[in-house]
């Protein structure tokens, strides 16, 4: 058997040198003359072990991490002979922040070469689709329906009932069109998917045009990953070269292909309706609703539009079943979440589990608390349109009911941590300022509102007419609220006036003031 | 995505460009995309050919070209350094890396510098936000971004090292 050494190559290891340390491994190797093979995966997202190696042996595979380029020279010897090394960390599924998640969706990420066909099928892979092409679309959607799952993009829409729109829709050309748009801060769960296993993604989108009679998937993935880009781009090429994707697929008499757009750094265009509008070549203009994309959507065509997480959750629910997906899971909030800890925390990583982990425990018991290690004191879930929770929240469980009754959101499961350090006015302020630089322009509350929140927001940093200007606030996250065609500007007021609601005292001293008592 | 920009504008390489895309439906990204990774930005004599072969107005190439962040009329600097200034990054202080680029080396952001060598731009969440203040400097993504990380970059770019 020859060597096989794991060595990550997801945009956030490369952050920290995967590059250098897998080319320092290649090096060591042709020097010692050992034959091996250096296999480039996708992150377990550990993200503070990477970056994080692994050496197959008889009895599993055995990690070692941070890998530093200087470590490699020590570590080679330890990989052959599985020497004791200082940073050895054992077997990888035993790491407890491992062994205690769920892991349906992301099972394969940062065990499998993605871009292996091969490699996909021997870990399971296919089995979804095989089980979809012996089955009439109906039943295939009535499978998703009863899976419970529910769109992981946000907005948590039954994907399902979305599918069952689709199939019903009449046309000569129906699209699959996956929103890889990953714009809220926090979030990187669609990203470490495309870079580690892009094969169940396009397994999950050939599903849904079988499900719902579509020959054409497009996925448009947002710029600011260079790297998914290309990985997943590859990947559909090598499933096109196996006969999975294009004509006749698996050997069926059915086709489906998948194109993929990238997109141009604006964050309003993961809105489905600006998507849909980026996709066919124009400004990223938000529709009016009605028409639905599931009857009017890509090409004025039946669209179905889902997030990445949604539809790589597919291939599962077909190979498993639909109850055993719905088995994990709390109330309406059904199978697993793959949600994201980020921002000032110890053990920042992508945590997959059933719904229903608290706040708390997701921070705690798997994030370690602050990186700074000093006291918590907000925490961001759901992106920049998300609400800003205080410590006393973290018993609030991982739940789209349960964030909503706290007037929140669990958005895309990006749960971002703040430290006593935080200024919640300048975030208040940030938040503004973050919807004039995405609005589309198409609605004025949105547009002008957010700029001339941002600087009413200044003018209470400023000390100036607190109580007036903030009553003026309110007065425009109402109207933003009730008058904005989307979310973008309809959710701008929950980071806002969670803020002043939960951490009032940073809005009502006069910022001088406060720097002299610092 | 930020590169190097392979060779100065020439419009028949733009032509070139254009028509291998003009038949994709929706082509109008791609074409962009594919004017930018070429000559670093997209020229503005482009915008009447790509109108001409889409066969839509110049307006609308303008207005389409200048509604998305990341295309670029003009070219930028030698290198491009991007830094996240999205809520996880400011959680571990990105706003004092983009104050100190702009008290230490005087680039502030969005611009560049007179010599051509760095650009200094935001961007908003690289997907990198468990190990940041993130950055991307010619599209590579770089993690727990520091000071004096910051400063060698800077400083490898204006002498031409990297
Ligand atoms: C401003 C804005 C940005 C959004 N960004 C994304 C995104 O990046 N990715 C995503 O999947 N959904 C995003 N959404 C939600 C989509 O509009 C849509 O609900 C989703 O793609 C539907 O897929 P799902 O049902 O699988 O969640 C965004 C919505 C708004 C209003
Ligand atoms: S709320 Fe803002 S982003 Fe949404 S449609 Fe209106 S202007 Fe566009
Ligand atoms: S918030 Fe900076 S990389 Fe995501």
């Amino acid at each position: 058997m020859t060597l096989r050494i794991y060595v990550p190559a997801d945009a956030s290891a490369l952050s920290v040198g995967a590059d250098l340390v897998a080319d320092a491994i290649a090096a060591e190797l042709a020097a010692r003359r050992i034959e091996a093979q250096v296999i480039r995966t996708g992150s377990r997202g550990l993200f503070w072990l990477e970056p994080m190696v692994e050496v197959a042996t008889l009895t599993g595979r055995i990690a070692y991490g941070p890998v530093d380029v200087a470590d490699v020279p020590q570590l080679i010897p330890a990989l052959l002979e599985g020497a004791p090394h200082k940073l050895k960390l054992g077997n990888p599924d035993a790491i407890p922040y491992l062994a205690r998640q769920e892991r349906l969706t992301f099972g394969r990420v940062g065990v499998i070469d993605p871009v292996s066909v091969d490699d996909y099928r021997a870990h399971g892979g296919f089995k979804g689709l095989e089980k979809a092409l012996a089955m009439k679309p109906a039943e295939i959607v009535e499978e998703v329906v009863a899976s419970g799952l529910r769109g992981r993009g946000g907005a948590g829409f039954p994907t399902g009932i979305k599918w069952r729109t689709v199939l019903g829709a009449q046309a000569d050309q129906k699209y699959i069109v996956c929103n890889a748009d990953e714009g809220d801060s926090g979030t990187f769960a669609d990203r470490m998917l495309m870079e580690g296993d892009p094969m169940i993604l396009i397994e999950g989108m050939t599903i849904a045009g079988l499900a719902v009679g579509a020959t054409q998937g497009y996925i448009y993935i947002r710029s600011e990953y260079p790297h998914a880009f290309r990985t997943f781009g590859r990947a559909v090429e090598a499933c096109r070269k196996a006969g999975l994707l294009g004509t006749r697929i698996a050997g069926s008499d059915r086709d489906f292909d998948i194109t993929v757009r990238l997109g141009a750094g604006a964050y309003v265009c993961g809105e489905e309706t600006s998507l849909l509008e980026s996709l066919e070549g124009k400004r990223g203009l938000v529709r009016f609703k009605p028409p639905l994309p599931a009857l009017k959507g890509l090409f004025g065509k039946p669209t179905v539009i889902n997030n990445v997480l949604s539809l790589a959750a597919v291939p599962t629910i077909l190979a498993d079943g639909a109850k055993t997906y719905a088995d994990f899971g709390m109330g309406r909030s059904r199978g697993t979440l793959p949600f994201q800890l980020a921002g000032n925390i110890k053990y920042g990583g992508l945590v997959e589990k059933a719904f229903g982990l608290t706040l708390g425990e997701a921070v705690h018991d798997f994030g370690g608390g602050t990186l700074s290690g000093r006291p918590l004191r907000a925490v961001q879930v759901g992106g920049p349109l998300g609400a800003y929770f205080p410590a006393d929240y973290l018993d609030t469980p991982l739940d789209y009911e349960a964030f909503a009754q706290r007037r929140g959101m669990l958005g895309h499961g990006g749960i971002v941590v703040f430290d006593d350090t935080v200024d919640m006015a300048e975030q208040a302020r940030f938040a503004f300022e973050f919807c004039a630089k995405e609005s589309c322009g198409k609605c004025t509350p949105c547009r002008i509102g957010s700029t001339r929140g941002r600087e009413t927001m200044e003018r209470v940093i400023r000390g100036e007419h607190i109580a007036d200007n903030l009553t003026l606030i309110e007065d425009l996250c109402r109207t933003m609220t009730d008058a904005s065609l989307c979310a973008l500007g309809g959710l701008t007021p929950y980071p806002v006036t969670s803020a002043i609601e939960h951490f009032p005292e940073d809005f009502d001293r006069p910022r001088a003031h406060r720097a002299a008592a610092e | 995505m930020t590169k190097h920009p392979a060779r100065a504008w020439d419009q028949a390489t733009a032509r070139t460009i254009i028509d291998s895309h003009r038949a994709e439906p929706g082509a109008l990204l791609p074409i962009f995309h594919a004017l930018q990774d070429t000559f670093g930005y997209v020229d503005r004599e482009a915008l009447p050919l790509i109108a001409e072969a889409l066969n839509i107005s110049r307006a609308e190439v303008h207005g389409v070209m200048s509604f998305y962040h990341d295309f670029r009329e003009e070219p930028a600097g030698r290198t491009v350094i991007k830094i996240c200034r999205a809520e996880a990054c400011q959680a571990v202080g990105c706003q004092g890396l983009v104050d100190h680029v702009e008290a230490r080396h005087g680039i502030a952001l969005g611009e560049t510098t007179a010599d051509g060598a760095v650009t200094v731009e935001e961007v908003f969440c690289l997907g990198n936000c468990a190990l940041g203040p993130s950055a991307m400097v010619d599209g590579k993504p770089l993690g727990r971004m520091t000071r004096e990380k910051l400063d060698h970059l800077i400083a490898a770019a204006r002498t031409g090292r990297q």
